[in-house]
């Protein structure tokens, strides 16, 4: 069985996850775990946007807004 | 005394850590923003009111969330605190600004603030919110594990001021330097203490400072590539190299070290920190479950941004009315005492009209900032972004252009300045390319002149005027353009990585009325003053271009037949002819460069109509709709040429001061240059492509 990776993207609203990786160019991986995001922190979806983009996510203490095409970089780990 | 003789603080912290209203507090009316050279970021100055310090200046930092210096923010942030800016002194002590409601966040940045070896006080801002939770934060325990005061406040209702500025008085006078907290991975601490000693060698950085500096280098891409690094980037780049490949051995990312140990640290001090959140739904809770529903959202920034249009137009009619007065008295006092003649025209016609035709817009200017600065003090402007960040990423840009789009309906100059608040070059460079396309208030006089003339005053579908129906087009018209060129630049010359980066979504707070009317006084400031200058100059030529060469014996309603703007029109007549402009439109076109709402009193000069008020102007469209074709004697202005006149306002760039604030907000004449040149061409082109083909549909 194909080893399927749970990504940020995927979870629903009010679902929380345990960061594992950030599969992203340095400089946006960087800038993400800065604000908190760091492998190992945990994170809870909040609400998606009109269009189910971006998502508002929960990190850290800080409410941010990321698009669905970085949440997809990001797989986790159900809590 | 010398500037960098006087000792300075700096205020540094988090966007919307209440930072600003903390150096208001400390420093009262006496500050002052500019520009720090060479870039567009604010800088923010003023004179510590303490009792007991003499002569100490306050800098206000940009809002910063890192000290790795890759926006100009950072970079401007990072090189003041390290003393790297020639024209900004090397702060004392550093005011951490932290939010109580978001301290985890909040302290990455603290204790990056902590490497530099310098003096610092926390400011522990906001506790209210911290009450309002039921969230307990144990100040001592912070102050024991930071090493550095801490001093818990809400500045914004004035609470822990005093206990910061005596903080700042005991620092001034025992400063205690700090030291990083965080543990750097035992594989990189023998090339990062190689790479400081060679930064401080260079003379970059004091030696306090200097490992912090060297992590950062480390830890962000391509951070030698700074100008400043070149005399030393060949012998720091094989230690910053080999850094990156011993953390890669340890199976860890270069770019997460410094993230991973400073939360490593934060995770470790927290709970003994702050206690345990009650549940109780926060305001900002409460008020999101709202304006950002899936429906409720967009329904209520729809709500929002119509609200804001009709306040600006309906509360900013009434000073408009007395600022056209005064300029209306102003030129009657020239003409009773200064003798006929030319220097009478120049005054009236020239810098009162040109002047006060510009001025007329101060107060929507004024309300708009007002609004703007609402929205962003009270933390909506980042749920507008959240609503329309899809939308807008679509054609390559991020929510936050949101603001500035909205504010160049008022009129364009606000908005490329508003555009500052894009961290992204490449994402602020195209919100500044499409903002002039969006429909300003200066073009309303022009819509209003021409659809009233040439479009025929009836109902559609019984109760829908139909001149009311084409101004209404028009102006989506522009937004259909912006997003189209948007669109085509985001895949041509402004291709390059749309910013993903994550956006705050800070709480919801009460916009402090010092705040608003600090901003909107700033930016007036900054409008008249350019109204006194650039486009005084502007409107003087604009008049003698369209007056001179002239004799005395010269009607004034055929001067500008005679002037250099005249015969220019005539010369270009065979550029504009295929689009339905005959040289008397060329000129008023070209007259209006200085605000587009000129054309309507250059059309009334070239037409001999008095007409006072750009907005009341029946007797000129009688006169217009008078005009016939010399060749066919049927009516000149048909609404087809009509529409062609107003399709080229709707896309040309045709406004020399936003050209000016372009060229200062992208540092560049050559994206200004392209601006004027795509909008022209892309307004020539649509007009051409209607004129004729409407022509030859037999519509003309």
């Amino acid at each position: 069985m194909e080893n399927a990776k749970i990504t940020l993207e995927s979870l629903a609203p009010g679902q929380s996850a345990r960061v594992l990786a950030l599969e992203l160019p340095p400089a946006e991986a960087q800038r993400l775990m800065e604000m908190g995001m760091t492998p190992g922190s945990t994170v809870k979806v909040l609400k998606r946007a009109p269009l189910g983009d971006p998502i508002e996510i929960f990190v850290r203490s800080g409410h941010l807004s990321i698009r669905n095409s970085i949440a997809r970089a990001i797989t986790v780990n159900l809590a | 005394m010398n500037e960098f003789e006087i000792p300075h603080i700096a205020i540094a912290g988090n966007p919307n850590s209440g930072k600003s209203t903390i150096f208001n507090a400390l420093t009262g009316l006496r500050q002052k923003v500019s520009n720090y050279p060479g870039v567009t970021v604010e800088k923010h100055e003023g004179v510590l009111q303490v009792e007991g310090i003499e002569e100490v200046h306050a800098i206000d930092l940009p809002g910063i969330y890192s000290l790795n210096p890759r926006s100009m923010d950072e970079v401007v942030a990072h090189d003041v605190l390290l003393g790297m800016r020639k024209d900004t002194p090397e702060p004392q002590i550093i005011i951490a600004v932290v939010d109580a409601g978001t301290l985890e966040r909040n302290l990455f940045l603290t204790t990056q603030l902590l490497s530099l070896g310098k003096p610092v006080i926390v400011a522990l801002n906001m506790m209210d919110v911290c009450q309002h939770l039921g969230v307990n934060i144990d100040v001592a325990q912070l102050e024991r594990r930071l090493g550095v005061p801490v001093v818990p406040m809400t500045a914004s209702r004035g609470k822990g001021i005093p206990e910061l500025k005596s903080a700042i008085r005991n620092m001034l006078s025992s400063p205690t330097p700090t030291r990083d907290v965080i543990e750097i991975p035992p594989a990189i601490i023998e090339p990062i203490t190689r790479l400081a000693d060679e930064l401080v060698s260079a003379g970059f950085v004091h030696a306090e400072a200097a490992r912090g500096e060297a992590l950062r280098l480390i830890c962000t891409q391509d951070s030698l590539s700074r100008p400043r690094y070149n005399p030393v980037r060949e012998r720091l780049r094989p230690l910053v190299e080999d850094s990156r490949t011993r953390i890669e051995q340890s199976e860890l990312s270069w770019y997460a070290v410094e993230a991973k140990a400073r939360y490593a640290f934060i995770d470790q001090l927290m709970p003994g920190v702050r206690g345990e959140r009650r549940h109780q739904p926060l305001l900002t809770e409460r008020l999101d479950a709202f304006l950002t529903h899936p429906v409720g959202g967009p329904l209520s920034l729809a709500f929002i941004v119509l609200l804001i249009f009709i306040s600006i137009f309906k509360l900013a009619q009434i000073p408009m009315d007395w600022i056209e007065t005064i300029f209306g008295l102003l030129a009657e006092w020239v003409i009773t005492h200064v003798p006929a003649g030319p220097i009478q025209d120049l005054l009236t016609e020239g810098v009162i009209a040109g002047v006060g035709g510009v001025l007329v817009f101060l107060p929507q200017i004024m309300l708009l900032f007002f609004f703007i600065a609402i929205m962003e003090d009270s933390g909506y402007t980042a749920r507008a972004a959240f609503i329309l960040d899809h939308w807008m990423g679509r054609v390559g840009m991020h929510g936050k252009a949101f603001i500035p789009l909205f504010s160049s309906f008022a009129c364009a100059i606000p908005g490329v300045m508003a555009a500052r608040v894009i961290d992204n070059e490449k994402d602020r460079l195209l919100t500044i390319m499409i903002a002039p396309l969006m429909c300003c208030a200066a073009r309303w006089p022009v819509y209003l002149l021409i659809a009233g003339t040439v479009i025929p005053n009836v109902a559609v579908l019984g109760f829908l005027p139909l001149p009311a129906l084409v101004l209404g087009g028009m102006v989506i018209l522009g937004v259909v353009a912006a997003i189209a060129v948007a669109a085509v630049f985001n895949r041509t010359i402004l291709k390059g990585k749309t910013t993903t980066l994550p956006l705050d979504l800070p709480r919801y707070r009460r916009p402090q009325i010092r705040t608003l009317l600090h901003v909107m006084w700033e930016r007036s400031v900054l409008f008249i003053k350019k109204a006194g200058t650039v486009i005084l100059a502007m409107s003087i030529i604009m008049w003698a271009l369209t007056n001179y060469p002239r004799k005395p014996e010269t009607p004034a309603e055929e001067r500008i037949q005679h002037s250099i703007a005249g015969n220019f029109g005539k010369i270009i007549e065979p550029v504009i002819a295929p689009i339905g402009f005959d040289w008397r439109i060329g000129v008023a076109t070209l007259s209006s460069l200085v605000a587009r709402e000129v054309f309507v009193s250059s059309m009334a000069t070239i037409y001999g109509v008095e007409v006072a008020d750009p907005h009341k102007t029946a007797d000129l469209q009688a006169r217009l709709r008078e005009e016939r074709d010399p060749k066919t004697g049927k009516p000149f202005f048909t609404p087809l040429r009509g529409i062609c006149i107003m399709l080229f306002y709707v896309l040309s760039m045709q406004c020399l001061s936003t050209l000016v604030v372009v060229r200062r907000e992208t540092g560049s004449w050559k994206w200004t240059g392209f601006q004027w040149l795509y909008m022209t061409a892309l307004a020539w082109g649509v007009c051409f492509i209607v004129w004729q083909g409407g022509r030859w549909l037999g519509w003309g």
